[in-house]
């Protein structure tokens, strides 16, 4: 009996999956463009990558009218799964076909060749390129670095510090950037940086405490600053921050309007925002427009897909930052800057 | 031959069956609370297993659940909770997909070293545990459960591009390099299906294996013994400390096992995204199937239907959690249910016992009156 007790306890937590979104409108037999959205394994979790992505659909039904459909993944699921979910949903008739996610990579790969005249929208990844296959991808190390330097520029510890949710590529581009940033503003400056979890655990994108401890204990080592690229725990590196009274810099979105996070605006310096639902958006009006976008879609800064938030008032004062960032947006956007895309 | 104890066949069915039943009521009492229609997501569900792409998804997950759940099976029988498996299988993923892409040999010779890799790394694995466990006594709970942790962070550590990792240019993903063509497993092409992947068969072989070790060997004796009492099996000879150890590492290697079906049959790399959880799950299947190689055919057959089935309810607009509550609510009612069980069987024993004693002893008075 107790073996069996234990294995209760245990599956009941092997259990636990996020559930952001269940509610997805049905695709009944209308006239109307249908497109959809496959949410992946990479991003589960990260909420505000994969809310953003549902925004841009959202923004698609409500001025496009278009008819959107949204899948989850399931847990423990392989490329296999992905090629059902991606055939199903190119099968019922929607296009584009969007994948959340550079995981999504292998099975886009099979399925757009099964359905050339299907548009397949793949995020986060170029390694697989067709001619129905849209790569939208994001230089969210050009965000990061004019946060390293607005950063290093409000610090006065000379001690600053990044916290990255789970420990990928893709996040440390985040921190490459963010890095450069600093070290290019102040070369004296210290970069703290940590890691909350190690991938498969997915819980750095999705656990505040994780966050929360994280900022504590680069704020006991003087850190004065902090960036938080960690999706929804990064409202606990925010809070920590906050309640220390020191500077939190939030990302994806602009993090300072964000309603959960209110009570702790006045600290949040600015948020390196990624435009992904622009980017959904975009392509499901290329597709509706009958020019569907293909190959690579780079959001840069030069094209405003992505940038930094300068909704804190406090901020806006602060000039001299406002100046150097807005010097360094320069020089990257000429190419006078090479920001590095790995630390 | 083999006489079925018809009554033993009927108590051991009924546990599973009364869990089964009660899973299914509670889950529809859910969803019609949830005041979704209770019966429509489940007739979908009946659907999408009608598809023959959907069938395919649900073969090939079976072969990887019987796997990792005949691993747990093994433990069990000795009274051993292996909940390392997942970590076992991972590691061993890792590793052996690691050498499998360092390396290029003739065809079979290839896949034959990438499966006595992966078996070897499990078994390495959950040794560590047998070891604490034998000579430190150790909770192999406890130290399985750490195990799993480690798991994370070492195969994190080891993919890193700067240790053993690929990563593929324009991608934000890590692998572990290609496996050539040499070592990959050939399925069976199920045409529009997709494909079936060899590897499944060598589970369900291995199935049949289980269940002559452990019923018609001395092995399985011993270990079968040990597991019902240890104090016992030692004192008729049994080694008990080289079983557990034994036991362990069979059930690494076949932990480490579970992963090639995917391995061999279709990423051939071991990349972030492959799948993850499969140990936990193979505890609640083996559990189900109490820990018999049939038993757990069906109930591995029966979790990879829920999975597969249920992957595009929400596209329908229900939640296709439904089935991870039937599959929490299973765990709880097969552990309810086998008590139950278990205290009707050891009543209807005794009473069957008190009955023969009876007739028993009314014989004895006959001949008493008799003389």
């Amino acid at each position: 009996m107790g073996i069996a007790t234990a294995a209760l306890a245990l599956s009941a937590t092997a259990c636990g999956k996020s559930s952001n979104d269940t509610g997805s409108s049905s695709t009944s037999g209308s006239k109307a463009t249908k497109v959809a959205i496959a949410y992946d394994i990479g991003g589960r979790g990260d909420q505000s990558f994969n809310d953003a992505a549902y925004a841009g659909l959202k923004k698609a039904e409500d001025e496009l009218g278009v008819k959107g459909s949204e899948a989850e993944p399931s847990q423990g699921e392989s490329d296999a799964d992905k090629v059902a979910r991606l055939t199903s949903l190119a099968r019922a008739g929607n296009n584009p076909v969007i994948g959340v996610g550079f995981s999504y990579a292998p099975a886009i790969a099979k399925v757009a060749k099964s359905f050339p005249k299907t548009t397949f929208g793949l995020i986060d990844d170029t390694s697989v390129t067709a001619p129905n296959i849209a790569n939208l991808v994001f230089n969210e190390e050009q965000g990061s670095y004019l946060a390293g330097v607005a950063a290093a520029k409000t610090s006065k510890s000379g001690t600053v510090g990044f916290i990255g949710g789970v420990e990928v590529p893709l996040i440390k581009k985040f921190e490459a950037g963010f890095t450069q940033g600093v070290k290019d503003t102040n070369p004296k400056a210290k970069v703290l940086t940590q890691y909350l979890t190690q991938p498969p655990n997915f819980d750095g994108f999705s656990k505040p405490d994780l966050g929360k401890a994280a900022a504590q204990g680069q704020i006991d080592k003087g850190a004065d600053v902090i960036y938080a690229a960690a999706g929804l725990a990064g409202s606990g590196s925010i809070e920590a921050a906050a309640t220390a009274k020191k500077w939190a810099i939030g990302v994806d979105s602009d993090q300072y309007n964000q309603a959960g996070l209110s009570s702790y605006k006045d600290y949040i310096l600015t948020s390196v925002t990624k435009n992904v639902s622009g980017s959904v958006f975009n392509l499901i009006k290329s597709v509706k427009d009958g020019k569907p976008e293909s190959g690579e879609i780079r959001y840069g800064l030069a094209t405003d897909g992505v940038g930094l938030a300068d909704s804190n008032p406090a901020y806006k004062k602060m000039t001299d930052v406002i100046a150097a960032v807005d010097a360094a947006k320069k020089n990257i956007v000429d190419g006078k800057i090479t920001v590095k895309t790995a630390p | 031959m083999m006489k079925i104890d018809k009554d033993k066949l009927i108590i051991g069915a009924a546990g599973p069956v009364l869990a089964l039943v009660t899973s299914f009521v509670l889950t529809v009492l859910v969803l019609a609370a949830s005041g979704l229609d209770p019966i429509e997501p489940i007739r979908l569900m009946i659907e999408n297993a009608g598809y023959s792409d959907v069938q395919v998804l649900i073969v090939n997950q079976t072969g990887i659940y019987y796997l990792a759940a005949l691993a747990v099976a093994i433990g069990f029988r000795m009274n051993l909770f292996n909940i390392g498996v997942d970590g076992q299988y991972r590691l061993a993923a890792m590793v052996s997909a690691l050498v499998g892409a360092a390396v290029e040999l003739p065809g079979p010779l290839h896949i034959l070293l990438i499966v006595l890799v992966a078996m070897a790394t499990g078994a390495f694995w959950s040794g560590i545990a047998g070891i604490l466990k034998t000579t430190r006594g150790v909770s192999e709970v406890v130290s399985t459960i750490m195990l799993n942790a480690i798991t994370t962070s070492l195969v994190a550590w080891l993919i890193l591009p700067k240790n053993f990792g690929v990563q593929p240019p324009g991608s934000n993903d890590l692998t572990t390099g290609q496996i050539a063509e040499s070592g990959w497993f050939p399925g069976i092409d199920m045409g529009e299906g997709g494909q079936i992947y060899g590897f499944t068969f060598v589970a369900l072989a291995l199935g049949v294996v289980y269940w002559f070790v452990i019923n018609r060997t001395r092995f399985g004796f011993d270990l079968r013994a040990t597991g019902e009492s240890e104090s016992a099996a030692q004192a008729s000879g049994v080694d008990a400390k080289k079983m557990i150890l034994t036991a362990m590492l069979i059930s690494g290697a076949l932990a480490g096992l579970s992963g090639m079906p995917i391995l061999l049959g279709e990423s051939h790399t071991y990349s972030l995204a492959f799948p993850v959880g499969v140990g936990f799950t193979a505890i609640t299947v083996a559990l189900l199937g109490r820990n018999h190689p049939v038993g757990i055919l069906f109930s591995a057959l029966l979790f990879a239907f829920l999975d597969k089935a249920s992957s595009n309810l929400d596209v329908s607009g229900y939640p296709k959690e439904i089935t991870q509550i039937m599959q929490g609510i299973i765990v709880i009612a097969v552990v309810v249910s086998y008590e139950l069980v278990r205290r009707y069987g050891l009543r209807r024993q005794q009473q069957k016992v008190g009955e023969e004693l009876a007739a028993g002893g009314a014989i004895k008075t006959d001949k008493e009156v008799a003389a």
